[in-house]
């Protein structure tokens, strides 16, 4: 999922600037399962902004709403006449939501309620930590589901640095090296042959370096012969 | 092309010479100063030419900011010193290595310690943005495709001439996981390393297992492998580097020798302390030299002596490696 975390009150509030008529927007999926920007965030943060309108006298009307995804065209568009309303729409949605919202309604200001922080996982409950960073290649079947891309410092292909020690990383005690992990399974499963290969260099064009990344199935597209023929 | 032009030699630097001539090596480190300021670099060079067959030039090291490592070679070459110059992969991508590559060759450098890169966050810029886009073993890989085949990274030719650099990276025996230690090594030879530069040992006997595995892998007829040593400058950097250093492993015995060098010396004698553990420290330090020069496989010494490069010359008198051979 996408993690995310509320940015402080205090920046919110600095974004939000001089508008009198503001919208909280949540979004039902991602964030509301990393309890970041869902219905009962979205709550807890309009009390605030009401309550701190009210003690340092800046009359602000906050409503709010959350739609089940804000990153897709169907479930905002039914948002067009309501945002008419407001000067500003703060989402607590993901940077994909905040930004869909901005393209779908170019009249009205979307501002970030939220840092989308990173693709992770619950560890456990209140904790979440990175598994992936989306660069496009996936190499998980070299390293036995341990991603050094995600999980280690250095984004090593080759094995670990000087700096691992005891299981962690160098930068923190509290940071598995990601590379100890991958040893570890690759023991574990016998396959180790796999790590003593040199990896080549990594196609970085297939990251976040080649500007925004697309897809485009054009046995999907709405009218496209394929589509139709499905 | 590269074999003609050098005479039968990779590079034709000093370290390869005294290394294929079966010369037990002694190599230094200069740490380059956190200012413009070259007469730093000229008055460590002065102190580290005698004693050394070449002498790393660290690359803004534990991510400070200091003089670039190829300027500071050029001006330890001024001064008649072999330099080494180390490269990371943590500041700079494919492009720009293989530019500061040109450019270390036409200014003569011949040596280069090919490094993942101590992370940011220890340094003066923690925010800074780390690039890695190559590992160090696809550091090695490229440099050598720029000697040995005149290719650019991306498999273009370089026109004209190419890097001639005798190749080194390093190797941690204290890191973990520790089986996997001699593997990585194996993997940095078959990128085409030509030399090895250990961590600092204060560790023998798991430096001698880790020997052990390398030479049983074959892996010291393949790469000259040149073990790091450092002179400890007080019982309190012993305790730091044992217990705060990722990576280091400090027995206890060496602590403890720390600490007895000084225990009839009163607190307020701090010269005297001073002079004491320096001398223990040096002391140490050649003990070590002369146990590494037994075990199979090591082809040399890397002296580390950061801001203390006064102490090498006592250090390689005291092993016995002075006077340094010279090979034509």
């Amino acid at each position: 999922m996408i993690v995310g975390e509320q940015k402080p009150i205090a920046e919110i509030v600095k974004l939000l600037g001089d508008a009198k008529k503001v919208l909280v927007a949540g979004c039902g999926t991602c964030v509301t399962v990393c309890f970041a920007g869902g219905e009962k965030e979205v709550g807890i943060l309009a009390s605030a902004l009401r309550m701190m309108s009210k003690l340092e006298k800046h009359p602000m009307e906050v409503d709010e709403v959350t739609v089940q995804r804000q990153c897709e065209w169907e479930y905002i568009d039914p948002l067009k006449e309501k945002l008419k309303e407001y000067d500003a729409v703060l989402s607590l949605a993901c940077g994909i939501g905040v930004q869909a919202m901005n393209e779908r309604f170019p009249n009205s200001i979307t501002l970030p309620g939220l840092n989308t922080t990173f693709l992770g996982l619950p560890e456990e409950q209140g904790v979440w930590e990175e598994r992936c960073q989306a660069c496009g290649d996936c190499i998980l079947g070299l390293t036995g589901g341990i991603c050094p891309i995600a999980r280690c410092s250095k984004q090593l292909l080759n094995g670990p640095c000087g700096g691992s020690q005891n299981g962690v990383c160098e930068i923190d005690p509290d940071v598995p090296c990601a590379w100890q992990l991958i040893w570890e399974r690759a023991e574990k499963l016998g396959r180790i042959d796999n790590l003593l290969e040199i990896q080549p260099p990594k196609d970085w064009g297939r990251s976040r370096d080649g500007g925004p990344r697309k897809i485009v199935r054009e046995d999907l597209r709405l009218g496209s012969e394929a589509a139709e023929t499905e | 092309m590269a074999e003609e032009t050098n005479n039968g030699y990779k590079s034709g630097s000093n370290l390869e010479k005294v290394l294929r001539a079966g010369h037990f090596a002694v190599t230094g480190e200069l740490g380059p100063p956190q200012s413009a300021d070259g007469s730093v670099i000229r008055e460590k060079a002065e102190l580290l030419k005698d004693v050394t067959d070449a002498v790393n030039i660290t690359d803004n090291q534990t991510a400070i900011v200091r003089m670039s490592s190829i300027t500071s070679a050029v001006l330890a070459m001024q001064e008649g010193l072999e330099p080494i110059v180390q490269m990371t992969c943590r500041d700079r991508n494919r492009l720009a290595i293989q530019a500061d590559l040109l450019g270390a060759q036409a200014l003569g450098v011949r040596n280069l310690l090919c490094l993942t890169g101590d992370h940011q966050s220890f340094g003066n810029h923690p925010t800074a943005k780390n690039v890695h886009d190559l590992d160090s073993v696809q550091l090695i890989q490229m440099v050598k495709a720029m000697r040995d085949e005149s290719k650019f990274q991306c498999g273009d030719d370089i026109k004209g001439e190419c890097p001639h650099l005798f190749i080194g990276a390093a190797a941690n025996p204290f890191g973990d996981p520790f089986e996997f230690r001699p593997y990585r090594l194996a993997k940095k030879a078959v990128a085409g390393a030509d030399f090895i530069q250990t961590q600092l040992i204060y560790d023998l006997p798991r430096f001698r297992e880790y020997m052990k595995k390398v030479v049983d892998l074959g892996l010291h007829e393949k790469v000259y492998i040149l073990a790091g040593v450092g002179p400890i400058k007080s019982s309190g950097a012993a305790r730091y580097m044992r217990d705060n250093v990722p990576g280091m492993i400090v027995r206890d015995e060496y602590v403890d020798r720390m600490a007895a060098a000084i225990k009839d010396i009163p607190k307020e004698e701090k010269a005297a302390r001073r002079q004491a553990w320096r001398e223990t420290g040096i002391q140490i330090c050649i003990e070590q030299v002369q146990e590494i020069q037994e075990i199979e496989g090591v082809a040399g010494v890397h002296i580390m002596a950061i801001e203390w490069e006064e102490a090498v010359r006592p250090i390689v008198e005291g092993a016995g490696l002075y006077p340094r051979p010279t090979v034509e």
